[in-house]
């Protein structure tokens, strides 16, 4: 139940908790977003939102050991973000990386700064302005899954894109 | 803020007696040498100390000496003589029955002006005589300092090696839940008493370092919201960013003349960079240039070369250890063994490389020496990293991270004298001082 302790650390994923707790904990896959669990149609986040954007959008994709490639999931992930921002272009955007513990601290804030740009540039590859665009790297200050273990691991090894300026 | 160093220990050490160092025979029969491979502990007496605060000292002198791994005080149920006269010559002979090598006695008195002064004795058992004698003054918030110089003085005299027991550690204090952890900027003595606070836990600090030669650590904090490296003085609380950089700085390290922060420096394409800022000058000097990350310097003591990590070698993740110019000339790498290796720390005598090495799933603490040749683990565990020597260069600190969180350890060269240091919360990042002076 780690898992799931730790994601309610992020408010905007309690939705999603609820929603997981009904469903129990049978998802072997890392949920990137509401879809991916079926939850189409639960969380009824007004189009536009910040809720929108993480529950229907997936705010996070994650990242191979000790790799700053993009993969193909986040790819999708990204590419689904990058219309959503072009939509709803009143907010600024800060993307957070992250790594996990498997690594000494100051690689990993140099690691989840690389990260966070390979996302930036993708997103910018997208079309989204780079100049509302910042980075931050949280090394592996800020894991959201606290067991000691690959489930683990895979899930802190993130890029998080987070929206600011203008309210939800 | 209350002052934290202030002014130490008064007076240096005056010789007393008859037989102080200067005139002691070249050849003492007691000595201890460090560097052989296998030191068996030496059996060490020391008597409660006398006076109202003698036997606090006394104790604090046998425990920084028993943590050294290189002495081993004897239980003092076992001793036949019962020392009263700290000054006068023991029975060398009830010593002897009971095995101890050395013995110590001492006293610790009150002074009209309300300082204490604290005097010891070191006796060569099996040698019949006095090794040395010194006295010491201090003010009150100074008794703990008081028994850390007596044990380095003993330290030294047997090992012929600087002590270290008269030193603080910086580091960084965790509480709270893992994925929510409040970290605090605290500073320590080497054995973990007088615990301090350097900051309030609002924003995220890491990785602080002393300065060689003034009350100032350098560290990371995201106190601004982009992570920087900052200077603050330990005394006064003066806080200072380095630097005007864009991106974010992080690992930065003192050089030895304490005259320059060397960091690492985020480029926008997300690889980092090292750079030295001149704290007088104000000006920086670009160290690489490198689309990898390079971070995690550490200068040589003479400061003429630079030790640091990058994963330009083999591609992302394969970080390894190099050693460059401090101008920046000839990076060429010096690990090669099998796995990934990270900040590296240079030895206060020279002669040697600390690291983190990631191997076969586990987390190792080692050394190598400056060509990347010898290497040594000295510690190995599931989760840990982050050497900082002793200023003696014979003793590491770094952080294990176990059951919750982080706890701060300590590692002799040889490898085999493991010990924890006592934290009231967890405790990671830690840097040591140099000798306190």
């Amino acid at each position: 139940m780690s898992r799931i302790a730790a994601l309610t650390r992020n408010p905007a994923m309690i939705a999603l908790v609820a929603a997981l707790a009904i469903t129990g904990c049978a998802s072997k896959k890392t949920p990137n977003s509401a879809a991916d669990l079926g939850l189409n149609g639960a969380g009824a986040a007004t189009p536009g939102s910040a809720q929108d954007f993480t529950v229907n959008i997936g705010d996070r994709i994650f990242f191979d050991t000790d790799s700053s490639s993009i993969r193909a999931d986040a790819q999708t992930t990204l590419s689904r973000q990058a219309q959503w921002l072009n939509q709803y272009r009143q907010y600024a955007i800060v993307i957070e990386g992250h790594a996990d513990e498997r690594g000494t601290r100051e690689y990993n804030l140099a690691l989840g700064a690389r990260r966070a740009a390979a996302a930036r540039d993708f997103l910018v590859s997208k079309g989204v302005s780079a100049g509302r665009l910042k980075t931050i790297s949280y090394g592996k200050e800020r894991p959201v899954a606290v067991c000691d273990d690959i489930s683990c691991w895979s899930q802190n090894r993130r890029a998080v894109t987070t929206l600011s300026g203008a309210g939800s | 803020m209350k002052s934290i160093l202030k002014p130490l220990l008064m007076v240096a050490a005056m010789a007393m007696g008859i037989s102080s160092v200067a005139t002691l025979p070249a050849q003492a029969t007691l000595e201890l040498n460090v560097n052989k491979g296998n030191v068996e502990p030496m059996p060490i007496a020391i008597p409660d100390f006398q006076g109202g605060l003698g036997p606090q000292i006394s104790e604090i002198v046998a425990a920084d000496l028993k943590r050294s791994g290189l002495f081993a005080p004897i239980d003092k149920a076992a001793f036949v003589e019962k020392i009263s006269n700290p000054d006068a010559t023991p029975r060398f002979d009830d010593w002897k029955v009971i095995n101890a090598q050395a013995l110590v006695t001492g006293s610790v008195s009150k002074e009209a002006d309300g300082r204490i002064r604290a005097q010891y004795r070191l006796w060569d058992i099996f040698g019949n005589q006095q090794l040395a004698g010194e006295q010491f003054f201090a003010n009150d918030a100074n008794q703990r300092r008081v028994a850390h110089i007596i044990a380095d003085a003993i330290y030294e005299k047997i090992t012929g090696e600087k002590g270290y027991f008269d030193t603080r550690v910086v580091f960084v204090d965790e509480s709270g839940a893992k994925n929510a952890r409040k970290k605090r900027l605290a500073i320590m003595d080497q054995d973990g008493a007088n615990v301090r606070y350097l900051s309030d836990g609002r924003s995220i600090v890491l990785t602080p370092r002393f300065s060689p030669n003034r009350q100032e650590i350098t560290y990371m904090s995201y106190e601004s919201g982009q992570p920087k490296v900052y200077l603050l003085q330990i005394e006064t609380g003066q806080r200072e960013l380095v630097g005007n950089f864009p991106g974010m700085t992080f690992a930065p390290r003192f050089s030895p003349d304490g005259q320059k922060v060397i960091m690492s420096l985020l480029r926008d394409d997300g690889n980092s960079n090292i750079f030295a800022m001149d704290l007088r000058s104000r000006s920086t000097t670009r160290l690489t240039d490198s689309t990898a990350i390079d971070t995690s310097p550490s200068y040589s003591p003479d400061g003429s070369q630079i030790v640091f990590t990058s994963d330009r070698g083999g591609g992302s993740g394969r970080s390894q250890i190099y050693v460059m110019g401090a101008d920046g000339s000839n990076p060429h790498r010096i690990s090669f063994g099998d796995g990934v290796y990270s900040t590296p720390v240079w030895s206060p005598r020279g002669d040697l490389i600390a690291f983190t090495k990631q191997s076969g799933g586990e987390f190792q603490i080692g050394v190598m020496k400056t060509d990347g040749s010898g290497e040594r683990i000295l510690s190995s565990g599931f989760q840990q990293e982050g050497p900082t020597w002793a200023p003696n260069g014979r003793v590491l600190m770094f952080f294990r991270d176990s059951a919750g969180g982080p706890k701060l350890v300590s590692v002799d060269l040889t490898g085999r004298n493991e010990q924890q240091i006592p934290t009231a919360n967890y405790a990671s990042d830690p840097a040591w001082s140099p000798l306190l002076e």
